[in-house]
């Protein structure tokens, strides 16, 4: 415990030494975070609506589904960015060092149940919000007749399986995967429904038609995203994992490797074709030619 | 508040090597812990900037490269050094062990650590997991390239998966299960110390936050890193005894059929993020204890609701157990759990919006002092803004299906853990340095040093989000290979320029720190007029802290500007019938 002289000692040595007058009352710090923060909250709000670096248009319903989601959490978390900060600028100017006392004072709890029920409300609401379209890419499966395509990765590439005229994949066995001779799934050759199975390094997609992905990995994990689409899914070595959507526009995509697989990561990338349904078909007939012609 | 036990040595060491290298002192160890970090922290950034250089400038010499080059997998392997030194060896140790350690028992008015012994053990066994980590870039096929969160199979087939997969990555997982070690027995002590070594009249509600950050931080360590541990022996198992816990039956890796089955690449990325979440806790906690006193301590007002700040460090600190699903909501887990780790998410953003409106409340109405630890705190609550609003975005597993390993979680996760959390290292420092070294930090260098460094975080991270947007993926090491990464290119340049910006002016912050070691001015007692017991005792701190005469604490930590006071601070260890009155 203190003694009596020592905090005599004490008070007069602090009395002695005043807090640094350079930085009392000065009004330079306050003007400075409110440049900062003004001009953050400035050019952040140029680049939003500016577009230059933006998501570019979705190419499915669900994408736009997201998009509506993003704008709206967007707005909801811009408003409070821009008071926080300006608030807080607005305090440091406020209540700089001017030589007053500091008001006392200790909390409000009628403040703490406000802020605490308020942003429990905004926060839940837009996680409920969030998981419709959630719910659409990932509840519930493809509507019939949905065209299966099956997606792997493999240490630094993309194969895309499309099944024969029957609609059948055929067997895959790992023993024979060999992607110098043209086998990079391991398509087991004795067996017939595998026979006319297309194998192809870019996607091919017919527009306005349901589509299912089963993505799959044959080594370490790998994700498959395509910017227009709003789907990114790890493809996982064990795993088959569905992922259904509608594309309605044509075009040519890029398909990226979002999840780090090794040394050529940055380069693991393929091409997403839409094409329209007859186009698509006729693909799809020439390359089925070729394969029974081998 | 029991009684001191007996076994603390109360006569400083003799011999230079007891004193300050194999020293049971807390406050040793404390600054032994800090000089580890900051070895990291330099290490760590100029490994950012070799990522930063060979993205924009991939032809450019860098000296230590093959040929001055950096090839792909240099570049994982600068990637995976810079994030695992700065998660582990900077963030997790200097908040926590480093400050902790020297100011918790000061602050609670207790002689040292409850266990010195283990103190010291928990150090060295720190410092010898960073020599493995660091000695991996030295062995045959150089470093780990599976990055800090080490996803399996990558992590676990070896050598035949890539470069540094090897005995790199053997050396990786070896250093992370030894400073889980270290870590372990750090969160024992903090808690034993803390619940036991709390001087006469110091009640749990009487503690300052600062305390109560490294208190719950330490629970929360000891249940985040038995795990980490539990899944580094798998991994290693996996790695050296041929074990299939994450390994899946016919993986073809490099054209040669693996003979492994029945593990699940999923089940690392559940053990790993069990941790993993607590983890971003770990590292910002004790940070947020230390903004709290702060910003006390230079607005002259008492934290704005200390029990709301006391309530919401232990929600966080529950909460983080709950939500490690949401860094796999693309991971192919059962999508119906992607609801619940959302909403989860959502909830834990509640208490850390709380201590944003306690920390506004704090500065409102009050006088304040702009220090150069003043500006780092308030500066801290800014980038805890920004990087709390886009965690909003992330939370919702219908938006991350897009900005899931894009920049955006980059730029996210360095705002809300690595800035924020260096931004509090710095406020400690300067806040603390007299104490420590009986001599102030330079305050203008000080303030020169936090403009740029506020203004230089933003300009680094903030386009980061825009990056993400574009749907730039994270781990590439060009930004050539895909043809929507081109318009990119200007975002990338201003982020390097940005990212050299800030580092450079860090060296004022070296230079600050060291000179300021010998030829600051003489620091007083307490030189901030601050409440709490560290400013009780004589500075610097002699080696037995209290030599004896154990402070009695008779009132709440941040009692500033109490009217009918004549001083506008009340020390704790003063009695009130020796409180001068106005």
């Amino acid at each position: 415990m203190a003694t009596n002289e020592e905090l005599k000692a004490r008070r007069s040595r602090a009395k002695a030494m005043v807090l640094r007058k350079s930085s009392a009352g000065s009004a330079v710090p306050a003007v400075m975070f409110a440049i900062v923060i003004g001009v953050l909250v400035a050019s952040t709000l140029f680049l939003h609506f500016d577009h230059i670096w933006w998501f570019p248009p979705a190419i499915t319903p669900v994408g736009h589904q997201i998009d509506h989601q993003f704008l709206l959490t967007f707005i909801v978390t811009g408003i409070v960015f821009v008071l926080a900060q300006l608030t807080l600028a607005w305090m440091v100017f406020r209540y700089r060092d001017q030589g007053h006392k500091a008001h006392f004072v200790r909390g409000s709890h009628v403040l703490e149940v406000a802020w605490t029920t308020i942003t429990l409300v905004i926060f839940v609401s837009l996680g409920v919000m969030a998981a419709h379209a959630w719910g659409e890419v990932h509840f519930g499966g493809p509507a019939p007749g949905a065209l299966q395509v099956e997606v792997t990765g493999v240490q630094f590439q993309w194969n895309f399986r499309y099944p024969g005229p029957d609609g059948k994949f055929g067997r895959i066995v790992p023993a024979d995967i060999d992607a110098s001779v043209g086998n990079p799934l391991g398509l087991d050759p004795n067996d017939p429904e595998g026979k006319l199975n297309i194998v192809t390094p870019s996607l091919y997609l017919p527009v306005n038609r349901p589509i299912v992905l089963m993505i799959r990995s044959q080594d370490v994990i790998h994700s498959f995203f395509v910017r227009e689409l709003r789907i990114k899914q790890d493809a996982v070595p064990g795993l088959v994992i569905p992922v259904h959507f509608t594309v309605n526009k044509i075009g040519t995509y890029e398909i990226t490797c979002n999840q780090l697989c090794g040394l050529g990561h940055y380069h693991m990338h393929a091409f997403l074709h839409v094409l329209s349904q007859a186009d698509f078909a006729q693909w799809e007939k020439k390359q089925w030619a070729s394969l029974s012609t081998q | 508040m029991s009684a001191h036990a007996p076994v603390h040595h109360t006569e400083a060491p003799k011999g230079w090597f007891r004193h300050y290298i194999f020293s049971l002192d807390h406050k040793i160890i404390g600054t032994q812990y800090i000089l580890l970090g900051l070895s990291a922290v330099t290490i760590g950034v100029i490994l950012s900037l070799f990522m930063r250089i060979h993205l924009v400038w991939p032809n450019a010499h860098i000296w230590g490269f093959a040929n001055g080059i950096v090839s792909p997998e240099d570049y994982l392997r600068v990637v995976t050094m810079h994030g695992t030194l700065m998660v582990f060896f900077v963030l997790t140790t200097v908040p926590q062990s480093g400050f902790g350690n020297y100011f918790l028992p000061i602050q609670i008015g207790a002689p040292d650590m409850a266990f010195p012994t283990i103190n010291m053990l928990s150090f060295w066994t720190t410092l010898l997991a960073m020599l493995v980590l660091l000695s991996s870039a030295f062995v045959p096929g150089g470093a780990s390239i599976s990055g800090w969160t080490a996803y399996a199979p990558l992590s676990a087939v070896g050598q035949i998966a890539g470069p540094g997969l090897g005995l790199g990555q053997t050396l990786w997982v070896i250093s992370i299960a030894l400073f889980c070690g270290g870590s372990l027995m750090s969160a024992i002590n903090f808690i034993g110390t803390t619940i036991d070594l709390r001087t006469k009249g110091l009640s749990l509600m009487r503690l300052p936050l600062t305390v109560w950050g490294w208190f719950i931080t330490a629970c929360v360590a000891l249940l985040a890193f038995g795990v980490l541990l539990a899944a580094c022996i798998l991994l290693l198992l996996d790695r050296l005894a041929k074990t299939s816990f994450f390994i899946p039956a016919n993986l073809d890796v490099s054209g040669v059929l693996l003979h492994h089955a029945g593990g699940s690449p999923l089940l690392w990325q559940h053990l790993f993020w069990f941790f993993g979440h607590p983890e971003v806790y770990i590292a910002i906690l004790p940070g947020m204890g230390i903004i709290s006193h702060v910003l006390s301590t230079f607005s002259r007002k008492p934290v704005f609701g200390y029990k709301a700040m006391v309530y919401s460090l232990s929600a966080i600190g529950f909460l983080s157990f709950t939500v490690w699903g949401h860094h796999m909501f693309v991971s192919g887990m059962n999508p119906y759990s992607a609801l619940a780790f959302s909403i989860l998410t959502l909830v834990i953003g509640v208490p850390s919006a709380i201590k944003t409106f306690n920390w506004l409340g704090t500065l409102w109405g009050g006088r304040i002092h702009f220090t150069a630890a003043m500006l780092f705190a308030i500066g801290f609550v800014s980038v805890f803004v920004t990087g709390g609003l886009s965690g909003i975005f992330l939370a919702q597993p219908a938006l991350d299906l897009y900005l899931h390993d894009t920049y955006y979680v980059i730029g996210h996760f360095h705002l809300i853990m690595g800035v924020a959390a260096i931004f509090a290292m710095f406020a400690a420092t300067y806040y603390w340095f007299p104490k420590m070294f009986g001599r102030h930090m330079n305050e203008t260098l000080g303030k020169v040093h936090f403009w740029c460094t506020f203004v230089g975080v933003y300009c680094i991270f903030m386009p980061m989000h825009y990056l993400g947007y574009a749907g730039d993926p994270r781990r590439y090491s060009s930004i050539e290979s895909v043809n929507y990464l081109i318009p990119l290119h200007p975002v990338h340049y201003f982020i390097s320029v940005a990212a050299f910006f800030t580092a450079s002016a860090q060296l004022l912050f070296y230079w600050n720190f060291f000179w300021s070691m010998r030829h600051g001015k003489p620091a007083e007692r307490n030189p901030w007029h601050a409440t709490t017991l560290e400013w009780a005792v004589p500075t610097p701190v002699p080696h037995d802290n209290f030599a004896g005469r154990y402070p009695t604490v008779y009132r709440g930590p941040y009692e500033y500007s109490v009217p009918g006071a004549a001083d506008d601070y009340i020390p704790q260890d003063i009695a009130p019938e020796l409180v001068a009155k106005a």
